[in-house]
């Protein structure tokens, strides 16, 4: 076991980057921890930085050394992480996501049941039992990394990615499961489709999801994806 | 003001300007231009911004028509640009008028060429840029390249030098195989010290396999103690990652938000626009520094460029006239 006090650790990036982790591995408690760190900074607005990016274990933090000095990120961060908040006031907002699983619009679905040796309904059903947390956004605009997938869905990604994987695919690879909020090339198992756009630049917020919310899959019909996706 | 129409594209034009920042934490890539340094020193040319939005040109073949009186610089490695079928220097201020006719070709040197506006291309601020993010169908002109027939307008004029000119010793350091400055890791871990005698060691070619995105490297593989993978975490411009095959690629302006290989170096960004301007079948050389003299050279550069456009202000600034 590594001991606490290897974190946080600054990881230099280049003379303009910075990541400081929080944490070993994809761990629930060190997210959020990332998560308040991140906010905590959002709110200080330290002239220099010019983006702060939580990812699973470390805020990744990019900035104009002619402004802000590495010593004094490190002692802005430092500072920030002594005042954390309580771990428990992180957000618990959710966004309910409706899905339509299975046929063309989740063409990997019998795959990934056939895999577990499962139902399609089955798959279907405990995919949409489950709380997921937003452990970072990345990727593609808007595309969320959610853990907390029932283990008995773990699947590999597929062996050959897809050139193009449509906007709203709802994929597993691995421990997680995620949303492709545009169309891009991705090597995910596609389980279904929502007609909701998690990323809109004609909408104001354009995003629907901040990193640290709860996202939970409600079945669709496909007659009600077709009138949603209107 | 409607100020240039496309004529000839060339092979991928875009409008970019200094970069989409403070959206990653959404997953929106940064973008901007590949040539940071030359987009900014043209646009100080004019008084602009020095972020202000450029035509970004890939290898040339470009060609248009102004529609306006507009002052306009070039700037890259070795573009070739001719107004009205006469040869004009690159890196220095010069007017144009209705109807005259620019064409700008790669002189078989660099690869990325700034064609910038005084006032800077007026396209609409999407996510705080102007910078096209192509797979994303946004930003710059309707989120695409430019085509034959696009008309471009550019900001209110600003108030400039009618003349001047960007000394070579002022431009980045451009030859046709750098040697580029690094910053090791971050994941100096999960790599034994053969790898970095191996990275560090030869040259890498620059392979077709290159675009916005990133740069894949062609010599000496780079092995891994155990595996490539690390937590997906941030990307900066200019981390040289090392997946499986041991072969690295740098990620460039229109890298993805966050990325899951060990990475064994960071281009030092005054050293980028050398190693994005290396046109493929190229060699570069890396060459490893700690962070304390990456930040000196940093800053040393920043002033040297400060003070350069300061003294070129007080020889004589002029309003433009209409």
């Amino acid at each position: 076991m590594r001991n606490t006090e290897d974190f946080p650790r600054f990881r230099v990036c280049g003379e303009t980057a910075l990541s400081v982790e929080l944490g070993e591995g994809i761990d629930l408690q060190v997210n959020r921890r990332v998560h308040a760190l991140y906010r905590t900074l959002h709110q200080r607005t330290i002239s220099g930085v010019l983006s702060l990016n939580p990812t699973y274990r470390s805020v990744f933090i990019q900035y104009d050394p002619t402004v802000c000095s590495f010593e004094r990120l490190m002692a802005v961060v430092q500072d920030a992480l002594c005042g954390l908040d309580d771990l428990s006031e992180t957000s618990e907002a959710v966004l309910h996501v409706p899905v339509c699983y299975g046929g063309d619009l989740g063409p990997d679905l019998t795959e990934v049941a056939a895999y577990h040796g499962l139902t399609e309904e089955e798959v279907i059903r405990r995919h949409a039992a489950s709380t997921y947390h937003v452990y970072m956004i990345g990727f593609t605009p808007g595309f969320p990394y959610l853990g907390g997938l029932d283990p008995t869905l773990f699947t590999p990604r597929k062996t050959t990615p897809r050139p193009k994987v449509p906007a709203g695919s709802v994929g597993i690879a691995e421990q997680q499961t995620g949303i492709y909020p545009i169309e891009s090339p991705g090597g995910w198992q596609l389980i279904g489709r929502t007609p909701l756009k998690l990323f809109d630049l004609h909408r104001d917020p354009p995003f629907l999801l901040d990193p640290g919310m709860k996202v939970r899959f409600h079945p669709i019909s496909r007659e009600e994806y077709e009138n949603l996706a209107d | 003001m409607k100020t240039l129409r496309i004529e000839e594209p060339g092979p991928l034009t875009t409008v970019q300007d200094a970069g989409r920042f403070g959206f990653q934490d959404r997953g929106v890539p940064v973008s901007g231009a590949m040539d940071r340094a030359a987009l900014e020193l043209g646009n100080q040319l004019l008084g602009n911004d020095p972020g202000a939005a450029a035509v970004e040109i890939f290898s040339g073949g470009f060609r248009a028509r102004f529609l306006a009186e507009v002052s306009f610089a070039v700037t890259g490695y070795d573009p070739q640009v001719e107004l009205n079928g006469f040869s004009v220097p690159p890196w220095t201020l010069h007017a144009a008028r209705p109807g005259d006719v620019i064409s700008i070709d790669a002189g078989g040197l660099g690869v990325w060429h700034y064609l910038c506006l005084s006032g800077g291309i007026d396209v609409p601020v999407v996510l705080g840029s102007r910078s096209t993010y192509l797979r994303g169908r946004f930003g710059g002109l309707e989120g695409r390249a430019l085509r034959r027939g696009d008309v471009l307008k550019t900001g209110p004029k600003v108030v400039d030098n009618l003349s001047g000119h960007i000394p070579e010793g002022f431009r980045p350091a451009y030859v046709p195989q750098p040697a580029v400055q690094v910053v090791l890791g971050p994941q100096t871990e999960a790599f034994p010290p053969e790898a970095f005698d191996a990275f560090l060691g030869a040259p890498y070619e620059v392979t077709h396999r290159s675009d916005r995105m990133g740069m894949m490297l062609d010599g000496p593989r780079i092995r891994h103690c155990r595996t490539p993978d690390i937590v997906s975490e941030g990307l900066a411009f200019g981390a040289i990652q090392v997946p499986g095959e041991g072969l690295p690629f740098v990620l460039l302006a229109d890298r993805p938000t966050t990325g899951g290989y060990a990475k064994i170096a960071t281009v030092l960004s005054c050293d980028l626009p050398l190693l994005v301007q290396t046109a493929p079948g190229r060699s570069v050389r890396f060459h490893a520094i700690d962070l304390l003299s990456a930040r000196e050279i940093h800053l040393k550069r920043a002033y040297k460029i400060r003070r350069f456009f300061h003294l070129l202000r007080q020889g004589g600034s002029k309003t433009h006239d209409d």
